[in-house]
């Protein structure tokens, strides 16, 4: 009898692709994959209905490994071509996949207008604070005085917060997990996932290979020891002034709000255009 | 080399001023009625810059009993002038004995003693009540000069264009664009200087 | 008197027969960007798509616009953008990806002045060789272009089927001539319009290669959630769809998607001929030169000049048959064009006979005058 964790494994994994994958050991993308994996069977969807976006990087070849409708598209671009799936057969859960400088530097104008736009998908951002298929170079989210492979006299440019932006641009669901707060993930991802809405799930992992070896952070067991330290759940922030929060990661459910939901809304819009009929 | 002239039947016109005076629509609604409702071919063109009023603003209609081939005006059988740039620009793209229809409440400077000047705009802000509708003034005169459209369907396609409620304004303006146009006589106007053989 | 197979007659722009060519192709998505002067298609469609159960959306840019016309098309939605040069530019990265995964749709693109922001208002035809080439990589396209009114309509329609019959993006090219000018048309009623529609697979889903072409290449293709589940990627792909870099699958891979195209051309490249017959001089042009230029050639017959006219409605795959038969019974080639060039050097490239193909350029942002031609047509 395999066991349950098994189970899923041959439940969703590609047995037709050939693995290995191309993730280095020790990567932060198999624990995001596998929360996924049990957010959606903890929510019994069909794997029919489930349609997987991702752009390009490392976080974009997840849904190779994944038995659902997996669409790898370019660099950034992954919530454009969701959209349009989307908007074509709204009956599909849409889920997006990416990094963080697909999706805050390249994507960056499609993210924060996806947030706006407020349609039924669900962005998964895998946060590693660098370009790691490329070679270590600094992305959107690397910190300042950071080095990388285009920084290497220290980085001179401030960091953005994913979550908080798409707070800002209107998402209807952000949360934010690390890679250390495995069980959190799988919550989130299902939450995100239920939500009607644009719903957004920022989860911060390690590039030990190309970030934290060249900043001195040791390798992804010491990486996810750090942001074990670093977490501060959402409530106990709360309570936490701005100097005591310097450095620190807030994790949990940073927003969770009604609004008009443009997948529902364009519904509205065809009735309007039935009834007032075709006079062009 | 001069090109043999051709025999298809094609009439041209051209509607130019500034944007915002309605010279595209004005052109739009002559091309429907020659087009919809008369059942001849029609090309209607424009172009204009980036502004969306006060630009200059040309629109141009060709009328034949046989397929268009190039939709654009040639050489203009009839050139509406609604202000002074305009009739500067486009004054040596008629036609000879071809017409020249000015706003003379706005062209101050006649290039020509061959001229049509109808006060279009004073008529439409005085008698109609809306300087709007000089567009429709100047329709209307035009529709009877050029004798090349059915002049009710020239209202019929005017009133389909125009917004709700505005009927009868736009309807009153096109009839006296007629009535202005009815009081030209065309054929005393001066002989044009350059005869139609003459070189290209 | 309404005749059963046509519909009345109206009065349209180019940008408007495009629009209801889409609609009788069946396009029930657009995605798109505003820009001049290529915006009234948008328009109009965000007024008729959901009025027919489609979906309009304009999205941040026009690389957004693609990806999501790509997506709603796997998705299994005739889908189309429309846009202009700069737009067009954006669009090449996504472009090459819907050439790569075989993802049918229609770019229309209204050219207008170029480089850059160029002539917003003003035609041209410059973008001809980048339609062909814009994005990078080998890959097939197929481009087309309209001249008149009508044709708006029926290439349009023609579009979308080559689209969906081969699994190709098609670029549609305008001009602003052809968009903006108005003319009186009577579209054919719906019952009268052939519409090609992309074939499904048969199979049953474990069975299913998503890149297995058919005897004509081209494999039938499955919607999501349509319980086809299998993997779309840029990256070159063996016939399941998973990446590949054993060379004999790509080598595969780029023949196939070359071939499907060249089997097809018999049907693909379409043009028409004017007083071809006992031409000894052949003026070729395309999209609004093409009006001019037939005008020319009638004046030069009145002048008994033995001029003919080929239109060329499909640029690439280029029409090399058809264009290589004319050359070779003809003295001479004049090609006119509102660019520097593009379709010349094709014409240069297939001529392989004793006749002088002869360019005729124009990049003032003003139309050709049929004078303009007739004047160097008589030279030659």
């Amino acid at each position: 009898m395999p066991t349950p964790a098994q189970a899923i494994r041959h439940e969703y994994l590609r047995h037709n692709k050939k693995f290995p994958h191309v993730w280095c050991p020790g990567c932060g993308n198999g624990i995001v994959m596998g929360a996924l994996l049990r957010a959606i069977h903890h929510l019994e969807l069909s794997k029919d209905e489930v349609v997987l976006t991702s752009g390009i990087g490392c976080s974009g070849r997840m849904p190779t490994y994944l038995d659902f409708n997996t669409l790898h598209t370019t660099h950034g671009r992954a919530l454009t071509f969701a959209t349009g799936v989307k908007l074509a057969n709204p009956a599909l859960n849409v889920v997006a996949i990416m990094g963080d400088g697909d999706a805050t530097a390249i994507g960056g104008n499609h993210f924060i207008h996806a947030a706006r736009r407020n349609l039924n998908l669900t962005a998964i951002i895998i946060n590693n604070s660098i370009y790691g298929m490329t070679g270590g170079q600094y992305s959107p989210t690397t910190p300042f005085g950071a080095i990388s492979t285009t920084s290497v006299y220290g980085h001179i440019e401030h960091a953005f917060s994913i979550a908080e932006l798409a707070v800002t641009a209107g998402a209807s669901f952000v949360a934010r997990s690390t890679v250390y707060h495995a069980d959190l993930i799988d919550r989130l991802i299902e939450q995100a996932m239920q939500k009607r809405g644009f719903a957004v799930v920022e989860v911060i992992s390690n590039c030990h290979v190309q970030y934290g070896r060249r900043n001195k952070l040791g390798g992804a067991v010491d990486m996810l020891k750090q942001f074990k330290e670093q977490a501060v759940t959402v409530s106990r922030a709360e309570k936490l002034s701005p100097e005591e929060l310097e450095g620190k990661t807030t994790i949990g459910v940073l927003v969770d709000r009604e609004l008009p939901v443009s997948t529902e809304e364009y519904k509205k819009v065809r009735r309007r255009a039935h009834e007032s009929g075709d006079k062009v | 080399m001069k090109i043999q002239k051709e025999k298809q039947n094609r009439y041209e016109i051209r509607f130019s001023g500034s944007g915002g005076q309605g010279l595209i629509t004005a052109a739009v609604v002559f091309a429907e009625a020659v087009g919809v409702y008369d059942g001849k071919y029609v090309c209607q063109t424009q172009s204009y810059g980036p502004e969306a009023r006060g630009g200059k603003s040309k629109a141009e209609v060709v009328i034949s009993d046989q397929p268009i081939d190039y939709p654009k005006a040639l050489e203009l059988d009839l050139l509406l002038a609604m202000n002074q740039a305009a009739c500067d620009a486009y004054f040596f793209d008629i036609k000879a004995n071809g017409l020249l229809v000015v706003d003379s409440s706005l062209v101050e400077q006649y290039p020509t003693s061959r001229i049509i000047t109808i006060p279009f705009t004073q008529i439409a802000k005085e008698e109609i009540g809306r300087e709007l509708v000089a567009n429709m003034v100047a329709l209307g005169t035009i529709g009877f000069l050029c004798g090349r459209v059915d002049l009710a369907n020239l209202e019929k396609a005017l009133l389909a264009r125009v917004p709700k409620g505005t009927e009868e304004m736009n309807s009153r303006a096109l009839q006296r664009g007629i009535e202005e146009a009815q009081k030209i006589d065309v054929q005393g106007l001066p002989r044009a200087v350059m005869s139609e053989d003459d070189d290209l | 008197m309404m005749s059963e197979t046509t519909t009345p007659r109206r009065l349209l722009q180019g940008n408007e027969a495009i629009v209801h060519g889409a609609m009788a192709a069946g396009c029930r998505f657009f995605a798109g960007y505003p820009i001049t002067p290529a915006s009234e298609i948008a328009e109009l469609l965000s007024i008729l798509l959901p009025a027919a159960d489609g979906t309009f959306i304009q999205m941040e840019d026009e690389i957004a616009s693609m990806g999501a016309v790509i997506g709603a098309s796997l998705a299994g939605v005739k889908s189309m953008t429309a846009t202009s040069g700069p737009g067009f530019s954006l669009m090449q990265e996504n472009l090459g990806f819907a050439c790569v995964t075989e993802t049918p749709l229609v770019i229309v693109n209204v050219m207008r002045g170029g480089p850059s922001t160029g002539l917003p208002t003003s035609p041209a035809q410059g973008d001809v060789q980048m339609a062909r080439w814009g994005t990078h990589g080998d890959h097939p396209v197929v481009v087309l272009a309209a001249s008149s009114v009508e044709d708006c309509f029926s290439i349009t329609v023609k579009a979308f089927n080559i689209s969906e019959k081969y699994r190709v993006p098609v670029i549609l090219l305008s001009d602003e001539v052809v968009a903006h000018t108005r003319e009186c048309v009577r579209l054919p009623a719906q019952t009268e319009i052939k519409v090609v529609d992309r074939i499904r697979p048969s199979v049953p889903p474990d069975w299913y290669k998503p890149y297995e072409g058919d005897s004509r290449g081209v494999p039938p293709m499955a919607a999501l959630g349509d319980g086809y589940r299998h993997h779309i990627t840029g990256l070159i792909h063996d016939e399941h769809g998973f990446p590949t870099q054993n060379r004999h699958e790509i080598e595969r891979f780029h023949k196939r998607l070359t071939k499907k195209i060249t089997k097809g051309f018999s049907d693909i490249q379409m043009s028409r001929g004017f007083l071809l017959e006992d031409a000894e001089i052949v003026v070729i042009a395309y999209g609004s030169v093409a009006r001019p230029a037939l005008r020319a050639v009638e004046d030069a017959r009145r002048q008994g000049v033995k001029a003919g006219l080929l239109q060329l409605i499909t640029l690439f795959p280029f029409p090399r048959g058809t264009v290589s038969t004319l050359l070779k019974q003809c003295r001479a080639a004049l090609v006119p064009e509102m660019n520097m060039g593009q379709i010349s050097r094709e014409v240069q490239r297939v001529n392989q006979f004793d006749c002088a193909v002869v360019k005729h350029n124009r990049v003032d942002g003003q139309f050709i005058t049929p004078l303009e031609i007739f004047k160097h047509l008589i030279k030659l």
